[in-house]
C-alpha cells in the first residue's frame, strides 16, 4: 500500500469512526438497532453540500448538517416510543423516507463540491500537505467527538442512558425517565453519523444520494471489531476503539483492493472484505481458546 | 567501505541502463462506480484502443477497480489511485469521476460515461478545461431518439420514460429529454425506480398510459433492462433504448453508439495525453455515434412493424 493510499484509508476510516460511535451508542448502550444511520449519513452530507453551494460558511453548514441528522434520530425515537412501531421497523422507516428528503434536499442526486470553499480551506495555507491535513482534520473531528461521547456516557445522565439500555424496566422502577433517553441517545448517534456525512462531503468533493447504502454494516463491524479486539473494559476505550475498528476495517478494504496479484478480481471486493473482517473477528475467540486447552493440559 | 560504495554506483549505473533498454510500462488506472455491462465495455473499449496504438502486453500496466456501487468505497479507490501513481486515471461515472478529481490536482484524469461534466463539477468549462481534467461526456441525443421512436409510430402522443431519481446522470437526461419531446409535441411520462428490484414495476406503471417506453441510458435501467422488455412484451409496448447495446437485450431499435465505442473515443484521449498533450488543452466532449442496431424478432413479439427507412439504414440487425 502507497502512503498516499494509507493516509486515504486512516482518512475514511477516521470518519467513519465516528459513524461507528453513534451505532455503538444505538446498538450496545441503548440496546435499540437502529438503521436510519443509512439516511441520516447522506442527510448530514446532503444539507452540509447544499448549504455549503448555496454560499454558507461551511462551519455553520456542518452544524445545520449534523443537527438534521439528529433529529432524523429522533423521528425513529418518536416512532418507535409514540406508536409502539418496532424499533426495527421504525428506523427503516425513516431510512426510507430519507432517500425521498435527501433528494429534495438536495433538488438533485448528487452535490459536487469539488470547487467550492470546505472547512479545510481555511487551514490549506499553513503549508502542510493536503493530504496529511485531510487526516490531521478528520481525526482532530473524532477525537474531540470521541472524548465528549466518553465523558458524557460516565456522567450521571450517561450512565441512566446505560441503565436505561442494560434494564428498561429497573431503571424506570429507579426513577429513570426511559423515553427521554432513548430521545437524546437517538439524536447524539445519528447526530454524530451525520457529521461524518458531513466530512466526508467535504474531504471528496461530493454528496451523493446513494453514498449512505451499507453505512449500518460498516458501522456495526467497526463496533464488534474493537469490542473483540480491545475488550470492553471502558467507555473510553470502547469510544475510542470504535475509531481504530473503523480503521482496521478500512485497511481489510484496502488490502482487497490490493489483492488483485492473488488473481482476485475487482468483483471480489465484498467478499474478500467480509473474509478479511471475519478473520479478525474470530482471531481473539480462537487465541482464547487455545489458551484455555493450554491451561487445561498444565492443570491435568 | 569503498567496495560497497562501488557496487552501489555498478548497481544504479545497471539500473539506469536497463531502465534506457525497457522503456517502463505505462500505467492507466481505471475505476467504475459498479460493475455492469454497459461501464465494463467502457472500460474494454478504452483498453481496445490502447492495443491498436501499440500499448499492450509489457508496455502496459493496466487496473481496474470497481467501487461495487458505493461512494465511500470509491473514495477509497480514488486515494489508493493517486498513491499508486498512475500515468493516467480513467473515472467512469460520475461519482467515480468526481472522487478521483478531488484526489489529486497533478496526474491526469479521464472520466467517461459522465452525463454532465460541468453540473459534476468535473471541469469549469467544456472548451479546454485547464487543470489535469478532461473527458468523454455520454448525454444522449434526445432529439435523435424521440425521432427514431416517431419513425415507429407517426402519431406517437406519449413516451414513458423509467429511470433512478437518486442517479445524477438520469435526471440530466430526463430534464433533456421534456424539453426536447415538448418542442415534438411528444408527452413524457416518467415512472421511478430507484433500485434495479424496482424497474419491473415502474414499467408496469407505464402501461396503458404510453406508447412507447424509452429505457435511458440510466445505471439501474440498465441493469434491469430486461425486466422493461419483459414488461413490453406482455403488454405490447414497444421498447427503445438510448444505447444500442441494449437493442441486442431485448429492445426494438436505438440509435447512438454503444458504450464499447466511447471507451474507444476515451481510449483516444488517453492515447492524446499519453503522447505528450495536455489534458487541460483537449476539450471534453460527448460521444459520437451514429450506429443504428434493430432487434425484428422483438419488434414482432411487441406488435410493431419496422418501417423499411429504419431497416435500410440500419447499420446492426440482431437475429
Amino acid at each position: 500500500m502507497s502512503l498516499y493510499a494509507f493516509l486515504g484509508t486512516l482518512e475514511i476510516g477516521i470518519i467513519f469512526g465516528l459513524v461507528a460511535m453513534g451505532v455503538y451508542i444505538t446498538f450496545r448502550v441503548l440496546d435499540f438497532p437502529d438503521l436510519t444511520v443509512d439516511g441520516s449519513f447522506t442527510l448530514g452530507a446532503a444539507a452540509t453540500a447544499t448549504m455549503i453551494v448555496s454560499g454558507f460558511n461551511p462551519f455553520l453548514a456542518t452544524l445545520v448538517g449534523t443537527l438534521a441528522a439528529a433529529s432524523a434520530g429522533i423521528v425513529t425515537a418518536w416512532l418507535n416510543l409514540r406508536f409502539n412501531i418496532l424499533h426495527l421497523l421504525a428506523s427503516i422507516l425513516t431510512m426510507t423516507a430519507l432517500y425521498t428528503i435527501n433528494l429534495r434536499v438536495m433538488g438533485k442526486p448528487n452535490v459536487a463540491l469539488i470547487m467550492e470553499p470546505t472547512m479545510l480551506t481555511p487551514f490549506e495555507g499553513l503549508g502542510i500537505p493536503a493530504m496529511y491535513l485531510k487526516v490531521i482534520f478528520v481525526a482532530t473531528f473524532a477525537i474531540v467527538a470521541g472524548l465528549l461521547v466518553a465523558w458524557f456516557l460516565y456522567t450521571q445522565y450517561g450512565l441512566a442512558m446505560r441503565a436505561v439500555g442494560s434494564n428498561k424496566r429497573m431503571a424506570q422502577a429507579n426513577g429513570i425517565v426511559v423515553n427521554e433517553k432513548v430521545y437524546v441517545g437517538l439524536a447524539l448517534s445519528n447526530g454524530l453519523v451525520g457529521l461524518a456525512g458531513a466530512l466526508f462531503a467535504q474531504t471528496n468533493g461530493f454528496a451523493d444520494s446513494t453514498m449512505g447504502i451499507g453505512t449500518i454494516v460498516v458501522g456495526l463491524a467497526a463496533v464488534i471489531i474493537a469490542e473483540s479486539l480491545l475488550g470492553t473494559r471502558s467507555m473510553l476505550i470502547i469510544v475510542m476503539g470504535c475509531i481504530i475498528g473503523s480503521i482496521l476495517y478500512r485497511i481489510a478494504v484496502s488490502m482487497a483492493l490490493n489483492a488483485d496479484f492473488l488473481g482476485f478480481q475487482a468483483s471480489d471486493l465484498n467478499l474478500i472484505t467480509a473474509v478479511l473482517v471475519t478473520l479478525a473477528l474470530i482471531f481473539p475467540k480462537l487465541r482464547s481458546e487455545y489458551k484455555a486447552k493450554k491451561a487445561k493440559r498444565v492443570n491435568k | 567501505m569503498r567496495l560497497s560504495s562501488i557496487l552501489k554506483g555498478t548497481v544504479l549505473a545497471a539500473t539506469l541502463f536497463s531502465c534506457g533498454l525497457h522503456a517502463k510500462p505505462v500505467y492507466i488506472a481505471t475505476t467504475a462506480i459498479v460493475e455492469h455491462p454497459a461501464l465494463d465495455a467502457v472500460r474494454d473499449g478504452v483498453k481496445e484502443t490502447l492495443k491498436e496504438n501499440g500499448y499492450s502486453g509489457d508496455k502496459l500496466k493496466f487496473t481496474y477497480e470497481s467501487a461495487q456501487g458505493k461512494p465511500d468505497i470509491a473514495g477509497q479507490i480514488a486515494r489508493k489511485m493517486v498513491g499508486d501513481q498512475p500515468d493516467i486515471i480513467v473515472a467512469i461515472a460520475t461519482p467515480s469521476a468526481q472522487a478521483a478529481v478531488s484526489s489529486t490536482r497533478s496526474i491526469p484524469v479521464v472520466f467517461s460515461a459522465v452525463t454532465d461534466p460541468l453540473a459534476a463539477k468535473l471541469v469549469p468549462t467544456l472548451k479546454k478545461p485547464g487543470g489535469n481534467v478532461t473527458g468523454l461526456s455520454d448525454m444522449a441525443n434526445l432529439k435523435e431518439h424521440l425521432a427514431l421512436i416517431k419513425e415507429f409510430i407517426p402519431n406517437l402522443k406519449a413516451v414513458g420514460i423509467p429511470y433512478n431519481p437518486g442517479e445524477a446522470n438520469s435526471v440530466s437526461m430526463l430534464n433533456s429529454a421534456k424539453i426536447v419531446a415538448k418542442k415534438m409535441g411528444i408527452k413524457i411520462v416518467e415512472s421511478a425506480a430507484p433500485k434495479s428490484s424496482d424497474v419491473m414495476i415502474a414499467a408496469k406503471q407505464l402501461v396503458g398510459k404510453v406508447d412507447a417506453i424509452y429505457c435511458p441510458i440510466d445505471n439501474t435501467i440498465i441493469s434491469a433492462a430486461e425486466s422493461v422488455v419483459r414488461v413490453g412484451m406482455d403488454a405490447q409496448v414497444p421498447v427503445f433504448a438510448g444505447d444500442t447495446s441494449t437493442v441486442a437485450r431485448g429492445a426494438v431499435a436505438a440509435v447512438g453508439y454503444d458504450y464499447f465505442n466511447l471507451g474507444k473515443q476515451t481510449g483516444e484521449v488517453v492515447v492524446r495525453i499519453l503522447k505528450g498533450e495536455k489534458p487541460g488543452s483537449i476539450d471534453v466532449e460527448v460521444a459520437k455515434g451514429t450506429d443504428l442496431h434493430v432487434n425484428p424478432k422483438m419488434a414482432q413479439r411487441m406488435g410493431i412493424k419496422i418501417p423499411d427507412s429504419v431497416l435500410n439504414r440500419a447499420t446492426k440487425i440482431i437475429k
